[in-house]
């Protein structure tokens, strides 16, 4: 009878009505870290099939926004870059961007996009945003590959750009702005299971959010020519990112580190939100999708 | 104690709770509402209203219970039936079993891995190939990569698409699809294996394999089954225990013989009927007709291999008692499978109530929806009484020797032949 008893207490896991506020399981995540593998393979071999250039779409659109930037931005309104080639500059701050808002847009949707699948079966729903933010920075790091051909190009034409001591910190750059495009994306994709009023929004605020990012100015340059909306930019924690990122890359332009600092503490504020509201979110939203 | 139970999975008071109409909409309010309640300490106001799931009768509150105060047991080992109607909260009870929603309350306790094949195919990629698909499927339902690697010969043998495996599977048949996801959560060997009406689809030598592969899954591996299905057939080849759910309550658990006779008797769909009455005949006519078992109940759904029986009351005057008194089955799609009838005459030679119980042959009529119509008639001169498809019923497939092909139409009836070997 003892002996009775004390097998059945012994229980491997148990589903109860999720009353704690936060439980996010490390372990069963590290358990499943084959799935987030096979999340990128999948996203990264499907994402192009059935196209005749595959994996070139991945160059081909920033090579093309830079041009154009470089055409209107640089040439019709005539931003200038200092001594960095405009192209260059330009190719810097969309290679960064696009990470950024890759991470953001793919994450944005995750209920409502796999909502068949996580109808269906059970896994660490945050494996999910996980996997599209490792995809993207494989995406990320074969546009960073161009943008270093076209370094070592601009810099063999005689242009003065180098690298700096802070270079050896940018994947910590990268690193940072992927967790902040996963951070806002969780938060994202937790409110549009119930209000979906964020799709329509996060469309045209990302497009927005660009202008307000420095992607094709320097930070300087705003502060000089519209004092009064300076803060706009100063509040922008990418905004810091992407003017690092020229630092780092091409020896342009500052760096605040009370703006790197301020950046770091809001993505890791943004990046905990995230998570809260994920993990609130993904025991409630098959009820409510 | 002389046998030790081990109970491997255990749920207790499972509940759940769902809300009706537009979700999504107007749910601000009742956030704010239970937020607040939750910030005093208070009990979540929407709990406590909430009826039983009955769609057919419309309720007053916007909450109900898809299931209510569940409660059982599995042991290693066994294959569980959970059978019950659409609408029963099967479906709401597995997703909770697969972690996939939670319980309003109640937990459920387990000893080992859940798998769930809930809806085969789910999680296919159809860009990638068969092959990459096993891998993908098999990480989502909890295998790691060395696990996948080390059965992936058995589940492509399994399956039966060797073939194809390096093909997409977006170029596949649904047929191959289901193969293939079955393969890959039969090898899967979890603790706890929970199937939703994959039989349902495929063919039917692969169904033969598949509850074949769940039969040793369960009795060699040892393994646990929770079996979800409205074919009582394969409810029975595969089941050692059941359950029976109706309006979010098991109102049945034990043995699967017991359990499908519970079934087949109790949740009765309303659409039959199994039971005429008028009593304002005044000369000849029907008085009641029903449609019984061999307890002489009144049911409207019978296994196949039931006995049936039609318990006939009529009333006759003295100038009919050269009548005939007939019935004629039409099944579902209006064929006329027979038209038996008897002359009073020969039967009784009084005017006044009689009861008449007319037995239909066992194994007679295949599974399938029949209608009943009666009349009483003086041939070629009076029509005294007809009553039109006044009763209904439907034959369920408990297993014969056609259920094993889905729902192909097999014919009106089960006839066996003598088949012989001559040379």
């Amino acid at each position: 009878m003892n002996d009775k008893e004390h097998s059945n207490e012994e229980w491997l896991f148990e589903i109860t009505p999720k009353k704690k506020f936060f439980s996010l399981n490390f372990k069963e995540v590290w358990q499943y870290r084959d799935l987030l593998m096979l999340f990128v393979k999948r996203d990264i071999v499907t994402v192009y099939k059935q196209t005749v250039l595959g994996p070139l779409w991945y160059l081909i659109q920033p090579l093309f926004t830079s041009v154009i930037f470089t055409i209107i931005f640089n040439n019709v309104a005539g931003i200038d870059t200092g001594k960095v080639p405009p192209f260059l500059f330009n190719l810097a701050g969309i290679t960064i961007w696009n990470y950024f808002t890759s991470c953001l847009n793919d994450t944005s949707d995750t209920f409502k996009k796999n909502a068949a699948i996580f109808g269906k079966v059970y896994f660490p729903r945050v494996i999910m945003p996980l996997s599209i933010v490792l995809s993207n920075l494989l995406k990320f790091g074969i546009q960073f590959l161009i943008f270093i051909a076209f370094y070592v190009y601009y810099y063999y034409q005689g242009a003065t750009i180098c690298l700096n001591g802070t270079t050896l910190f940018f994947p910590l750059l990268v690193a940072l702005m992927g967790i902040l495009g996963l951070g806002l994306g969780m938060i994202i994709s937790s409110l549009v299971t119930k209000y979906r009023d964020f799709t329509y929004l996060i469309g045209f605020g990302v497009q927005l959010l660009m202008y307000l990012s420095a992607v094709m100015y320097p930070i300087a340059l705003l502060k000089e020519k519209l004092p009064a909306y300076g803060w706009l930019i100063a509040y922008n924690p990418l905004a810091y990112v992407i003017e690092t990122t020229r630092y780092m890359l091409l020896n342009s332009g500052t760096v605040s580190y009370l703006g790197l600092g301020y950046t770091f503490a809001v993505t890791v504020f943004v990046f905990l939100i995230g998570l809260l509201l994920f993990n609130k979110t993904e025991k409630s939203f098959i009820d409510t999708v | 104690m002389t046998m030790k139970k081990d109970i491997i999975l255990k749920a207790e008071n499972i509940s759940k709770q769902y809300r009706l109409g537009q979700v999504g909409t107007g749910t601000l309010s009742h956030d704010l509402n239970r937020w607040w309640h939750q910030v005093r300490g208070k009990e979540n106001p929407y709990l406590k209203i909430g009826e039983t799931n009955d769609r057919s009768v419309k309720g007053s509150s916007d909450y109900v219970w898809a299931l209510q105060d569940i409660n059982f047991e599995v042991e290693r080992g066994e294959v569980l039936g959970i059978i019950g109607k659409n609408g029963a909260g099967k479906s709401t009870l597995l997703k909770i079993l697969s972690k996939v929603t939670t319980p309003t309350t109640g937990s459920i306790k387990s000893k080992g891995r859940i798998a769930s094949l809930l809806e085969v195919g789910t999680g296919f990629n159809p860009e990638l190939t068969g092959k990459e698909n096993i891998y993908l499927n098999g990480a989502i339902l909890g295998m790691t990569k060395k696990e996948i690697a080390s059965k992936i010969v058995e589940i492509v043998e399994f399956s039966g698409c060797e073939r194809y495996i390096n093909t997409p599977v977006k170029r596949y048949s649904s047929g191959m699809t289901v193969r293939l996801a079955f393969a890959v959560a039969a090898f899967l060997e979890p603790e706890i294996l929970v199937v939703d009406e994959v039989l349902a689809v495929g063919d039917a030598e692969f169904q033969k394999k598949a509850i074949g592969k769940m039969q040793d899954i369960s009795r060699q591996g040892g393994r646990t089954v929770l079996f979800v299905s409205h074919n009582m057939a394969a409810v029975k080849s595969l089941c050692t225990k059941t359950i029976i759910l109706e309006h979010g309550k098991v109102v049945f658990e034990g043995g699967t013989e017991a359990g499908i006779d519970y079934y087949l008797r109790s949740n009765q769909y309303e659409a039959y009927r199994g039971n005429y009455i008028n009593e304002t005949i005044e000369e000849t006519g029907f008085v009641s007709i029903a449609l019984i078992d061999k307890d002489k109940v009144i049911r409207t759904e019978f296994g196949f291999d039931e006995t049936i029986s039609i318990k006939i009351k009529i009333k006759v005057a003295e100038n009919h008692l050269n009548a005939h008194m007939g019935f004629r089955v039409v099944d579902r799609n209006e064929r006329i499978i027979f038209t038996t009838q008897v002359q009073l005459a020969d039967k009784i030679n009084s005017a006044g109530m009689h009861e008449f119980e007319v037995q239909f042959p066992v194994k007679f009529l295949v599974p399938n929806t029949f209608k009943l119509t009666f009349g009483i008639h003086i041939p070629n001169v009076e029509l005294i009484d007809y009553q039109e498809e006044c009763l209904s019923f439907e034959i369920i497939e408990t297993g014969s020797e056609f259920h094993i092909y889905g729902n192909n139409d097999n014919g009106c009836v089960i006839v066996d032949c003598d088949w012989c070997l001559t040379s």
